[in-house]
C-alpha cells in the first residue's frame, strides 16, 4: 500500500512538473521552409533566451486553414498565427482575434511611438504586420541567355520567351498579372478586376498561355519547377527566390516589374491556451531590431519604418539585402499593393470562375 | 440460489419426463427449454456485443457522427439568420415580393448595430457573400458607420451604400433569414435562384460542378478498366505459379502497396515531367527530337497513369484470392469435352472469377471516385477532380457548406452504384480475400 502511495505521488509530482513546464511554452502556427525558418532565428531563438518561454513553431501551407478550423470548432490549440491580410481582417470582423492597441507595442529606438514607426496603414485592429513580400516572375538565366526578359508583358510572350510557364492555381495571383500584362496601369488593377468587362479581360489575356501553364499550389513548389527545367519563368514568392539563388546558387533572375506585393500579420485567435505569454511573443517579434534581423535569413521588408537602416548582409555574410528588398523603393513604382477588401468580396466568386476557366 | 441461470449446457439435457402436461419440453430443473436456450443465447449475445462495442462507439464517433454534421451543413447554414433576427421576424410577416418598407430598414439596421458590436457582422456578410458575390464588405463598412444613422432609415441607409436598394439583395437575404437552405445543394449542381425565385443554370462561364462529376465517373470508370485489364494476367499468373515463385512476384505487387502515396504519386513526377527519365530516355534513343518532349503530366494523362498504378493492388489481391480457390479441373475438364482454350476460359474459368473481379472494381472505382492527391500534384488544370474541388472550398474559399453538399452528392452517387451493383451482382457475391 505504501509502495503503491509512493509510485502515485511520484506520478503526481512528474505529470505537475510536466504541466507547468507547458505552460511556459507557446505554439506558433506559420508558413513552411526558409520563410519560417528566418522567424525561429529571428524570433523564436532570441525570444527563448530573454524570456525563458519555449516556442514550438507548427509549419503549415497557409496557417489561416487551420486557424479558422479551431476557430470554428472552438478548440483553438496555438497561440499565435502568422497569416496574410484578407483572412487577419475577416476573422477580425468575426470577433475571432484579440484586438491589439498600438500603443502596447515597443516604440523605435529613437522613441517614435509603433503607431507612426509602423509603415501608413499597415497596422489592423487585431494583427501586427511583420513583413511585406513581393510575389514576383523568376526566370532561368540560362534559358535566356541574350536577351532576358525585362517585363511582365514577356511573361506571356511565349514566341520570343519559349518555354512553360508557372502560375499559382488561384485567381488572387494571377488575374492581376494577366492585366499587368496587358497594359493596365499598377494602381488600376482592383478597379478594373471590380467589373466583369476587367475579368474577361484578364481571363482573356491567360487564354494565351493556358496551354504553356504548369500550376503550382505550395510555395516550394515553383523553384522546384525551374529548378527541374519544367518551366523556364514561373511567379514565386520573392524570399523563396532569393533563397535559390543565394542559398542554393541557382541561375536563376528575378523580374520586378509588377510585383504583386502583399503583408504577413502576426495574430492572436481568442481562445488561445496562452493570450499573455503570446502577446508578448508578438510584441517581441515586431520590435525594430528582430524585424530587421529576420532580413538577415530571407529577403522580405520589415514592417518598421525603424527596421530599414539596420538591414545589412544575408546571413553568409557577403550579399547585400537591399537590393533584394521588395521594399527598395526601385521595385515599387510599378508594385501592385493587395487589396484585402476587394478580396474579401469577390475570392469566392472568382475562385469558381478561376475553376471553371480551369476545368474547361 | 434458485434465481441464478442455470449451466446453459446443463438446460439442454433433457429429464426422462420432460414433456409437461401442455406439450412442452421442460429442462432437468423443470425449466421451459425455450426460455433456457434463448437466455443463454441473451448472454452470448451481451458478451458478443461488449465486445465490438469499443469498435460501435469508435465508428459512431468518427464516422456517423462526422458525416451526419456534413449533411446537416450542407442545408443548414445559420451565419444570416442567427444574427439578423429583427429582419428575420420581418420577412417572416411579410409575404415574398413586398418591397421593404421603413419598419424592415429600421429592423436592419437594428440587426446590423448589434451584430457589428458583438463583432460578428463578418459572419452575415460571408453568409450573404455565398449568394451575392461582391457584399461582404457592404455588411462590414455599413457595421462601422450604422451608429451615425438616423431614421428614416429608408432613405440614409442606401446613402451609405446605393446596394442596400437593391431588390436583388433584399432577395437573398430573405433566402438566408431561414437556416435551412437549399442553396448550397443548388450551387453544387451549377443553378441558382433569379431575383423571381426560380433555379435557373448559372452563368456558362461559372459553371464547373457537373462537369467535374461528369469527368470523376468517367475517369474512375476508365481507371477501374485499365486496372482490370492490366490486374487480371498478373493475378492468374500469381495463382497458378508454383507457390515460391508466386511469392516472389507477390512482393513485387505488395511493395508499392505498401509504399506511401505520397512517394508514389511523386515518383511519376520524376518519371513523367518533360525533363524526366522517360522523356530523356527517349529523346537519348532518338524516338524524340529535344524539342518535341511528351507531356504526360500536369494533365488527365498524368493523373490516368499515377491512380491506375496506385490503385492496381486494389484489383489484383481481391482477384488473386479467388482465383487461388478455382479449381484447375473444371477447366481441364472442359478442354476434355471438347473445347477451345477461348471457350474453356470464357465459360468456365472467368464466370468464376467475378466474386473477386466485382470486389476489386467496386473497390478501385469507389477508391478512384474520391481521390485528392495525386490528381492535386499531377492532375494540372485538366486532371482535376471534384474532390480537389472539395478540399478548395475547405481550404481557401472556407465554404465548408458548399463543400459539404458537393461530398454529400459524391456520397450519394457512390450509394447509388453501391445499390445498382447489389441489384446486378448481388453484394453476397463480394470477395475481398
Amino acid at each position: 500500500m505504501k509502495k503503491l502511495l509512493f509510485i502515485t505521488t511520484l506520478i503526481g509530482c512528474t505529470a505537475g512538473s510536466a504541466f507547468a513546464q507547458q505552460a511556459k511554452s507557446i505554439n506558433v502556427e506559420s508558413w513552411c521552409g526558409a520563410y519560417s525558418k528566418s522567424e525561429v532565428e529571428a524570433y523564436n531563438k532570441p525570444f527563448t533566451e530573454k524570456t525563458g518561454i519555449v516556442v514550438n513553431m507548427i509549419d503549415s501551407d497557409d496557417p489561416q486553414t487551420p486557424l479558422t478550423a479551431q476557430v470554428r470548432a472552438k478548440n483553438v490549440s496555438s497561440d499565435v498565427f502568422d497569416i496574410e491580410v484578407a483572412p487577419a481582417i475577416r476573422l477580425c470582423d468575426e470577433g475571432a482575434l484579440v484586438e491589439i492597441n498600438p500603443d502596447d507595442l515597443p516604440p523605435a529606438p529613437d522613441g517614435t511611438p509603433a503607431r507612426d514607426d509602423f509603415l501608413p496603414d499597415t497596422l489592423h485592429d487585431c494583427a501586427v504586420p511583420n513583413i511585406l513580400w513581393g510575389t514576383v516572375i523568376a526566370y532561368d538565366k540560362t534559358k535566356f541567355p541574350e536577351n532576358p526578359p525585362t517585363k511582365a508583358a514577356d511573361f506571356f510572350d511565349t514566341e520570343k520567351f519559349p518555354g512553360k510557364r508557372g502560375l499559382p492555381k488561384n485567381p488572387k495571383r494571377t488575374l492581376y498579372l494577366a492585366l499587368i500584362a496587358d497594359g493596365v496601369p499598377a494602381d488600376k488593377i482592383f478597379e478594373t478586376l471590380d467589373t466583369p468587362e476587367g475579368v474577361d479581360q484578364a481571363f482573356k489575356k491567360l487564354d494565351t498561355i493556358k496551354k504553356d501553364v504548369v500550376w503550382w499550389e505550395a510555395g516550394a513548389q515553383p523553384m522546384q519547377l525551374l529548378a527541374d527545367g519544367e518551366v523556364s519563368m514561373t511567379t514565386a514568392y520573392n524570399g523563396r527566390v532569393f533563397d535559390a539563388m543565394v542559398a542554393e546558387k541557382k541561375p536563376f533572375e528575378v523580374i520586378w516589374d509588377g510585383q504583386y506585393m502583399d503583408m504577413n500579420m502576426f495574430v492572436i485567435p481568442k481562445d488561445a491556451p496562452n493570450p499573455e505569454l503570446a502577446m508578448e511573443y508578438v510584441k517581441f517579434a515586431t520590435a525594430t531590431e528582430q524585424l530587421a534581423n529576420q532580413a538577415k535569413w530571407i529577403s522580405y521588408g520589415p514592417a518598421r519604418k525603424s527596421s530599414a537602416p539596420l538591414i545589412g548582409k544575408y546571413s553568409d555574410g557577403v550579399t547585400d539585402m537591399a537590393p533584394h528588398m521588395p521594399t527598395a523603393p526601385e521595385h515599387l513604382e510599378t508594385a501592385v499593393f493587395d487589396d484585402p477588401e476587394f478580396w474579401a468580396d469577390h475570392d469566392a466568386e472568382l475562385t469558381e470562375r478561376f475553376n471553371a476557366w480551369l476545368a474547361g | 440460489m434458485a434465481n441464478t441461470l442455470p449451466d446453459p449446457h446443463a438446460a439442454i439435457v433433457i429429464d426422462a419426463g420432460g414433456v409437461a402436461p401442455d406439450g412442452q419440453l421442460n429442462a432437468a430443473d423443470g425449466r421451459s427449454i425455450s426460455r433456457a436456450l434463448g437466455r443463454s443465447q441473451r448472454a452470448a449475445r451481451r458478451r458478443a456485443f461488449l465486445l465490438v462495442l469499443p469498435l460501435l462507439l469508435f465508428i459512431v464517433i468518427t464516422f456517423v457522427v462526422p458525416i451526419g454534421q456534413m449533411l446537416a451543413r450542407s442545408v443548414y447554414n445559420d451565419g444570416f439568420s442567427a444574427r439578423m433576427p429583427a429582419v428575420g421576424e420581418w420577412f417572416a410577416a411579410h409575404p415574398v415580393g413586398t418591397p421593404p418598407d421603413e419598419a424592415a430598414y429600421a429592423a436592419l439596421v437594428s440587426d446590423l448595430a448589434k451584430s457589428a458590436a458583438d463583432k460578428s457582422i463578418g459572419v452575415v456578410g460571408t453568409r450573404i457573400n455565398y449568394d451575392y458575390p461582391g457584399t461582404r464588405s457592404l455588411f462590414t463598412s455599413t457595421g462601422r458607420k450604422v451608429d451615425d444613422l438616423r431614421p428614416p432609415f429608408i432613405e440614409t441607409l442606401p446613402k451609405v451604400n446605393a446596394k442596400w436598394a437593391d431588390p436583388a439583395l433584399w432577395a437573398v437575404m430573405r433566402e438566408a433569414s431561414r437556416p435551412l437552405t437549399p442553396n448550397f445543394y443548388l450551387a453544387a449542381m451549377d443553378r441558382t435562384k433569379n431575383d423571381a425565385g426560380k433555379v435557373v443554370q448559372v452563368a456558362p462561364q461559372q459553371r464547373v460542378y457537373l462537369m467535374l462529376f461528369l469527368r470523376t465517373f468517367i475517369l474512375s470508370l476508365v481507371i477501374t478498366g485499365l486496372t482490370f485489364i492490366l490486374g487480371f494476367p498478373i493475378a492468374h499468373l500469381l495463382a497458378t505459379l508454383p507457390t515460391r515463385k508466386a511469392n516472389l512476384l507477390m512482393v513485387l505487387v505488395l511493395l508499392p502497396f505498401w509504399t506511401s502515396l505520397l512517394v508514389r504519386t511523386t515518383a511519376w513526377i520524376v518519371l513523367l515531367q518533360q525533363q524526366g527519365v522517360i522523356n530523356d530516355l527517349l529523346v537519348w534513343l532518338g524516338f524524340l527530337d529535344n524539342g518535341s518532349r511528351l507531356q504526360m503530366i500536369y494533365n488527365r494523362t498524368g493523373t490516368l497513369i499515377a491512380m491506375t498504378h496506385v490503385l492496381l493492388p486494389f484489383m489484383i489481391l481481391p482477384l488473386y484470392s479467388v482465383m487461388r480457390s478455382i479449381n484447375p479441373s473444371y477447366e481441364r475438364a472442359a478442354r476434355s469435352l471438347g473445347a477451345t482454350s477461348w471457350t474453356a476460359f470464357r465459360r468456365v474459368y472467368f464466370p468464376q472469377t467475378l466474386p473477386g473481379l466485382g470486389a476489386g472494381a467496386l473497390l478501385v472505382f469507389i477508391l478512384a471516385v474520391g481521390y485528392y492527391i495525386t490528381p492535386a500534384l499531377v492532375g494540372g488544370s485538366s486532371g482535376q477532380l471534384i474532390s480537389n474541388m472539395i478540399a478548395v472550398h475547405m481550404t481557401e474559399t472556407l465554404n465548408w457548406s458548399l463543400a459539404a453538399a458537393l461530398a454529400a452528392l459524391l456520397l450519394g452517387g457512390v450509394l447509388i452504384l453501391y445499390y445498382v451493383y447489389d441489384r446486378l451482382v448481388g453484394i453476397d457475391n463480394l470477395k475481398l480475400g
